[in-house]
């Protein structure tokens, strides 16, 4: 990529700048190049490459007429050289990634990760909206916390943040939280979940599903049976029994999934699975779908590139909740995201100290970060295999979670506060550009995450991140942020 | 021989039989009037122990001062996050101590694999959690091999709580190595769900196997295992998976009663069959000592400078490798 300023630009004035800007010559998901003009926070004109001789002719001059602007008003689009024009020839882009699933840890854990250092994570993957998870120190179960989160994304200006609500008081799955408080917020909470902690009382699923209704909310739920999971700690199966690691079944997840979806219809409400992990619970979803039940679901990146093999070492880098799974598991998983059984990718994106893992394997917490390899390991797993194109790519990890978390093309709320809408004039710009070329190892070290729990450290992974616009502004540029 | 003994799995055929080779030359010392060998003196062998287990750290350290090592005992009891210093941190100090070797019991499996990335002396694994407790295998091995001559085609029975035992893993990796026919009986909430891919046959029903064992191995049932309802009572535990009298006489003659300890009488082992003639309980103690000096002189001499004298220098021993090249040719010959 290369930045040609217009004259009297320097490049620190494009920092964060809501500027003009064309793109030349990237390919929307990853079709045929075109041209695409940005102008206050959205996208103005999308124009074929070739058609305007490659001189941006044809977004200058208006002729296109598909950006339903009046371009024939000899209105110059490029006054004062104010437009910056990016050249990206060989550019591959989306809309900007949104993540259903991420764990920023303010308040309470600002040594593992901050809002502001999550969502600059977030933009160099390629984000412009994350759903933060609840389970902060305190608990975001009120509408004083879920605004404050709220508030420190906008401050911090990487990509929107969503917070999610705690479904129960303090996580304790005893008590609904005020998910209306948090609804009515200024955060407009629409996606609650006690993640980390299964709803597991089938009485307090079930009103909370019938209660969020009322305001066109999402439950998400963490599908792990408490009881068949006390101390567990890897996938039960071969590897945790030669291991000697308490057994992770795949039961323990598939039998909340199954209560849930007939929950779910029974109330007929909208029920989110977290992190599908098991072969088994793809068929139960599979099934539930084609009962026209509203229920949805997310696999993280490790899941589909990652198993249980690599608990050999011991080495907690991979522990993670829920376990890594097998060969078969990974095979269905991928399957079910190529078949859209599986709605979206969601990094589950978990930061912890180095203390955290540098520990025995039952003494080290869950989870794994993944905001910043999240786009590379989909490429890896479903592209590079054949099972995924762009534009699906595009679908599972923009267009569908935006509509999950109530933030799509077809949201109520704000028009500028969408994401997931196509690439086309009066979208926001929400865009990520992606060199898919490189191949390069994922070294933790050069991540804007204050964790550096990786799974994915040494790993050679294709494709690189090299730019993020959200709202027109670039949050990252030549594969660096810009603020 | 690796750096490091962590799993019996980690063992190839010659290394576990130059083990027990080396046990069988050692525990010969033990009858000389100073069973003491200078082997390891200037060495340092430090016993890690996050859990009580007074037999297994009394077994170490004797082994240690028989070959002249020094000999360091820490006690750190309790999770090692929860109550102050992490693994690593004690790991790091043991290095600046100079460690030559640290022998390590842990709650947590996978602990000596994580503490051998820290250290770079030799770790040795005491037993981890629900993993593995590899010298006990190998003291086990040394045990059928003296009493019966043979670990080939050996048929050693295995009864108890296989789910929780670290005994139970390393003597199937370590008996599948060495050529015996393991069966495993344990009511099926005991045994692992993936236990069909292990090297070894299951039965669920103890009376039926006793005829065609060898050995019967009966391990340690914990009382705690009951109220997490993996089975009714101790005392219907006892009953099908027991070892009493009567099903001590559907034994072959030849055949050995063994435990690794400590026993609970009564439950898993009748007092009766427990002082039998059958028992090796108390003969596995004694070998324990000379199979851990087996292991830490086959770990430790490797490591010698070039001015110390080497065991074999003695006039007792051939060289570690030599034995075991030697004992490899047996065994091709056979």
């Amino acid at each position: 990529m290369s930045v040609a300023s217009g004259p009297g630009t320097s490049r620190s004035d494009l920092r964060r700048e809501q500027g003009r800007w064309l793109i030349r010559g990237a390919r929307p998901l990853g079709g045929s190049p075109a041209d695409i003009l940005i102008e206050g926070g959205r996208i103005v004109a999308v124009t074929e490459s070739g058609r305007d001789g490659g001189d941006g002719q044809a977004v200058r001059d208006g002729r296109d007429g598909r950006d339903g602007r009046d371009g024939g008003d000899g209105r110059d689009l490029d006054p004062g050289g104010q437009l910056t024009v990016l050249e990206a020839g060989h550019l591959i882009v989306l809309p900007g990634l949104v993540d259903l699933h991420t764990h920023l840890r303010e308040p309470g854990r600002e040594d593992a990760e901050t809002v502001a250092s999550g969502t600059a994570a977030a933009a160099l993957g390629g984000y412009t909206a994350v759903h933060a998870m609840a389970n902060t120190d305190p608990v975001a179960d009120t509408a004083g916390v879920v605004e404050q989160v709220w508030r420190l994304g906008r401050q911090a200006g990487h990509c929107d943040v969503r917070p999610v609500g705690a479904v129960t008081a303090g996580l304790r799955g005893s008590q609904l939280a005020e998910l209306g408080a948090m609804a009515d917020s200024a955060a407009r909470v629409r996606v609650f979940s006690d993640d980390g902690q299964c709803v597991s009382d089938a009485t307090l699923m079930r009103r909370a599903l019938e209660y969020v209704k009322a305001f066109d909310g999402v439950v998400a739920q963490h599908a792990q049976e408490p009881r068949l999971t006390a101390g567990a700690q890897l996938n039960e199966g071969v590897m945790s029994a030669r291991l000697g690691l308490a057994g992770w079944p795949a039961v323990a997840e598939e039998a909340i999934i199954a209560r849930d979806c007939l929950l779910a219809a029974h109330v007929g409400s909208a029920m989110h699975v977290c992190h599908v992990s098991t072969a088994g619970s793809v068929e139960i979803i599979r099934w539930a779908k084609s009962k026209g039940w509203r229920v949805t679901a997310e696999v993280t990146p490790h899941h589909l590139l990652l198993t249980d093999e690599l608990a050999a070492g011991y080495d907690p880098v991979f522990k993670v909740n829920p376990p890594l799974r097998t060969a078969a598991d990974v095979a269905a998983l991928r399957a079910g995201l190529a078949d859209g059984t599986i709605d979206c990718v969601a990094t589950d994106h978990a930061p912890h100290p180095a203390e955290s893992k540098e520990t025995e394997w039952a003494q080290a917490s869950f989870g794994m970060t993944g905001l910043e390899t999240a786009l590379r390991v989909v490429h890896e797993a479903m592209v590079s295999t054949g099972l995924l194109g762009w534009s699906g790519v595009a679908d599972r990890m923009s267009v569908r979670p935006a509509a999950i978390g109530r933030i799509g093309a077809l949201a109520g709320g704000p028009d500028a506060t969408r994401h997931g809408c196509p690439i086309a004039p009066g979208s926001p710009a929400n865009l990520v550009l992606y060199d898919p070329e490189p191949i390069t190892p994922v070294d933790p070290a050069a991540q804007a995450s204050r964790s550096h729990n990786t799974p994915f450290a040494g790993m050679k992974l294709p494709g690189q991140v090299i730019a993020t616009f959200l709202r027109g502004t670039p949050t990252v540029l030549d594969g660096r942020l810009t603020g | 021989m690796n750096r490091h003994l962590i799993s019996a799995a980690d063992l190839s055929f010659d290394d576990a039989i130059a083990i027990l080779d080396t046990a069988e030359e050692l525990a010969r010392l033990a009858e000389r009037p100073i069973p003491k060998l200078p082997t390891l003196r200037g060495r340092t062998v430090v016993n890690l122990f996050y859990e009580d287990s007074t037999r297994t750290r009394i077994s170490f350290e004797a082994a240690a001062k028989r070959l002249s090592a020094d000999v360091i005992n820490f006690s750190a009891k309790g999770s090692s996050v929860a109550k102050g210093e992490s693994l690593k941190d004690t790991a790091l100090t043991l290095q600046a101590m100079g460690a030559d070797a640290v022998v390590i019991r842990h709650g947590s499996s996978g602990a000596p694999h994580r503490l051998a990335r820290w250290v770079r002396g030799s770790v040795v694994n005491a037993g981890d959690g629900t993993h593995e407790h590899p010298t006990q295998a190998l003291l086990d091995a040394f045990t059928m091999r003296r009493r019966l001559g043979r670990l080939d085609g050996l048929r050693v029975t295995i009864v108890g709580d296989i789910l929780h035992s670290r005994v139970a893993r390393s003597n199937v990796w370590l008996l599948r190595t060495l050529g015996a026919q393991v069966t495993l009986v344990a009511p099926p909430t005991l045994l692992p769900v993936a236990v069909d891919g292990w090297p070894c046959t299951v039965s669920y029903d103890f009376s039926s196997v006793l005829p065609d064992s060898d050995v019967v191995m009966m391990l340690r049932v914990q009382h705690e295992r009951m109220s997490d309802a993996y089975f009714p009572s101790v005392r219907e535990y006892s009953r099908r998976y027991g070892l009493d009298g009567d099903r001590m006489a559907l034994l072959p003659d030849h055949a050995i009663v063994m435990h690794p300890g400590p026993m609970n009488r009564g439950v898993e082992i009748a007092a009766d069959v427990a002082d039998s003639a059958r028992s090796t309980i108390v003969e596995q103690v004694t070998n324990g000592v000379s199979v851990r000096m087996a292991v830490l002189y086959l770990l430790l001499s490797g490591s010698r400078g070039p001015d110390e004298p080497a065991l074999a220098s003695e006039g007792d021993l051939v060289p570690a490798g030599e034995r075991a090249r030697s004992a490899a040719a047996a065994e091709a010959g056979r």
